[in-house]
């Protein structure tokens, strides 16, 4: 199968709808009567330009790729998990625990164990909406929205209340051992092992959904959950499976932050990983590959929002609305397809009617 | 501390304060009401709300009116509607993604313009609306000082709710928005434009939830705060449920969401010894309940969340 170069243009529709964006974004900041170009030099520049600049942006890149490697892998399998960011929360709360009450491990048990309470308490927190989707065709996305408002109320409470440092002068829980800590992986920098672990799970994940038959199974049900059903799939027990292992990704992304970054729990810990991970995902087409690069831009913007608002009082919250830009234009662009004129149809792509959904 | 809680004034405010927390949310189901009941699901409902409430804002702000604003809320939420019908009805996208992306869409140009537009520091209060007291009503002992001395934006949610039942199920007009919802072929096929109707219903559903927005903002604290819908337009989804599809159902359902609101807020208050953190999550938890069908399953609309495509 040759690639011709209309296939080549619509498999990278979301870096277009990312463009547009981006220039929708110079006319947003031309309007607040700022000045764009400026602006997104300085925040190119905070991002990349000196090693605290790169440092900031791969611990940033850190909690969006784990993040959003779970709700792609929930979008694959049809369960919109747009609860992540309360399972990134409670991934933290996981690893504070089992790093604050656990002792006398070497680090390469604690490490493991650490993680693993992350992912537990990640994926149960996504596990309820997915059960209740799977089981009760209760909407999801309500579920995981509720989910998400109590699990960052929960957090405050443990983190003001039974975890609290005494004498600490917001809500914080004390340190997690030394045993539990992530390793800093480049000198002089906050880049830490959970860098190279959720790179790893980047790969792992292509692997998994490209090569092997769960990957198949986790495509067809979420592309026809009644012909999986009818092929002898277990749908309850795989969307349970499916949310726990997308909300113990999304654990994951807070446990590391706690044992790489932060090493204690904060309230308010995330300044919006989960939510992010969504627009990620849609941004990658649920792909691990483009996670990946996604993740790096979505890194960039939050890393590069500080020097961009210092230098061009753009405010940081700029970055938000291009995130706003982008989903549309995503948005837009996952539906064009269907209406792209004839000439630029690609010469296999074969004229399929569209579905008749209605009946 | 019970001698307070059952003394008189105590119940009056209380209650006063349910119906005060239940006008967004009724909104809020009214927007899900309507707009399912044409087939089309608004999860972006809690984005169009945000949209209002900033709107209603800026526009308070600056022309001194909270009633411009409300009309300037109204506008922004008829366009979110309309960007919300125009991908999931003519453009085919799905209708949950395009209603998360109206969510994430109002959340960062709410959060980026009001800090351009009003600064970080909010020092002045926004104008708003003067209470009404009902003449007459309002003088029926107890009851009336709770009922018929509200903000004129409650009564325009209750007067909303009643035309709307008076729409859905007196008209032929009602006829076809439920029909588009339950079998969109069969008004295809009488001769009536099913995307129209659900074109229409879906800029009604942003101009209810923007309402709700607009008495976040400038009906209630005066200011506008970064994420101030705070998940209601969520709870509106449940409401709709809770409400079986009927807009008078969705006011009851607002209401009992309110009381529980004021409920937690009192109880705050009172130093109960309850961690005030599980008092805000109440109304979530409320939610959760009544959407995961413990409290009796409620039959939707057969065709909502499906797009309508003609046959060529």
């Amino acid at each position: 199968m040759s690639l011709n170069w209309k296939q080549i243009t619509l498999s990278l529709s979301p870096v277009w709808a990312t463009l547009v964006a981006l220039t929708l974004g110079v006319g947003l900041i031309l309007l607040a009567g700022l000045n764009p170009i400026k602006a997104y030099y300085a925040l190119f520049m905070g991002a990349f330009s000196n090693i605290y600049g790169i440092s900031s942006t791969l611990t940033k890149t850190t909690p969006l790729v784990f993040a959003s490697l779970g709700v792609a892998l929930a979008f694959k399998g049809g369960y919109f998990n747009v609860g992540a960011e309360g399972q990134l929360y409670l991934g933290g709360l996981g690893a504070t625990l089992a790093g604050l009450y656990i002792h006398g491990l070497s680090p390469l048990l604690h490490i493991p164990v650490t993680l693993a309470a992350g992912f537990v308490a990640g994926g149960i927190w996504s596990v309820i909406p997915g059960y209740l989707k799977a089981r009760h065709e209760v909407n999801e996305i309500i579920t995981c929205i509720f989910m998400y408002f109590i699990g960052l109320l929960f957090i405050e409470y443990m983190a003001s209340g039974p975890l609290f440092e005494p004498g600490a002068p917001s809500a914080m829980s004390p340190e997690i051992a030394a045993s539990a800590q992530l390793p800093i992986i480049i000198p002089n920098t906050d880049v830490h092992l959970g860098f190279l672990m959720s790179l790893t799970l980047v790969f792992i994940m292509h692997l998994v959904l490209t090569k092997t038959t769960i990957g198949y199974q986790i495509t067809a049900m979420g592309l026809n959950p009644v012909a999986s059903r009818y092929a002898g799939v277990n749908i309850v027990k795989s969307m349970c499976i499916l949310s726990f292992v997308s909300g113990g990704l999304a654990g994951l992304a807070g446990a590391s932050e706690i044992m790489g970054l932060k090493h204690r729990l904060f309230d308010a810990f995330s300044p919006g990983y989960g939510l992010d991970a969504i627009v990620i995902a849609f941004l990658a087409k649920s792909n691990p590959i483009g996670v990946m690069f996604a993740s790096l831009f979505f890194g960039t913007l939050r890393s590069g929002a500080g020097m961009m608002q210092r230098a061009t009082g753009v405010p940081t919250t700029a970055v938000l609305a291009i995130q706003g830009l982008v989903i549309l234009c995503v948005a837009i662009s996952l539906v064009l397809p269907q209406w792209r004129p004839r000439w630029f149809r690609a010469d296999i792509d074969k004229e399929t009617p569209r579905k008749k959904e209605n009946e | 501390m019970w001698a307070i809680v059952f003394n008189a004034s105590f119940i009056t405010d209380f209650m006063a304060a349910a119906i005060r927390m239940a006008t967004p949310l009724t909104f809020a189901g009214l927007s899900c009401t309507i707009s399912e009941r044409s087939g089309v699901f608004n999860i972006g409902a809690e984005g169009m709300m945000l949209s209002g409430a900033f709107v209603a804002a800026v526009g308070a702000l600056f022309t001194g009116s909270a009633w411009i604003g409300t009309g300037f809320a109204c506008i922004i939420g008829a366009l979110l509607g309309l960007l919300l019908a125009v991908l999931s009805i003519t453009l085919g996208a799905n209708q949950i993604v395009s209603g998360v992306m109206i969510n994430i869409l109002s959340l960062g140009f709410t959060s980026f313009l009001s800090r351009i537009i009003m600064g970080s520091a909010i020092t002045q209060k926004l104008p708003t609306f003067e209470t009404w007291g009902i003449p007459f009503l309002v003088k029926i002992p107890v009851f009336g000082e709770i009922f018929f001395r509200q903000s004129p934006l409650s009564y325009i949610s209750y007067a909303i709710a009643v035309i709307l039942t008076f729409i859905f199920f007196k008209t032929t007009w009602g006829l076809s928005i439920r029909a588009a919802g339950e079998n969109p072929r069969a008004v295809d096929t009488a001769g009536i434009n099913v995307c129209l109707v659900r074109y229409i219903c879906v800029m009604f559903s942003g101009i209810f939830a923007s309402l709700g927005g607009a008495f976040l903002s400038v009906g209630v604290v005066r200011y506008f705060t970064e994420n101030m819908s705070a998940g209601r337009g969520f709870i509106g989804l449940c409401i709709v449920i809770l409400g079986k599809w009927h807009p008078l159902g969705a006011v009851l359902a607002a209401l009992i969401f309110g009381a529980v609101d004021a409920l937690q807020l009192r109880l705050q208050a009172f130093e109960v010894g309850i961690p005030y953190q599980f008092l805000v999550m109440l109304p979530y938890i409320c939610g959760f309940i009544a959407i995961s069908g413990v409290v009796g399953r409620a039959q939707s609309p057969e065709a909502v969340g499906k797009p309508y495509l003609k046959e060529n």
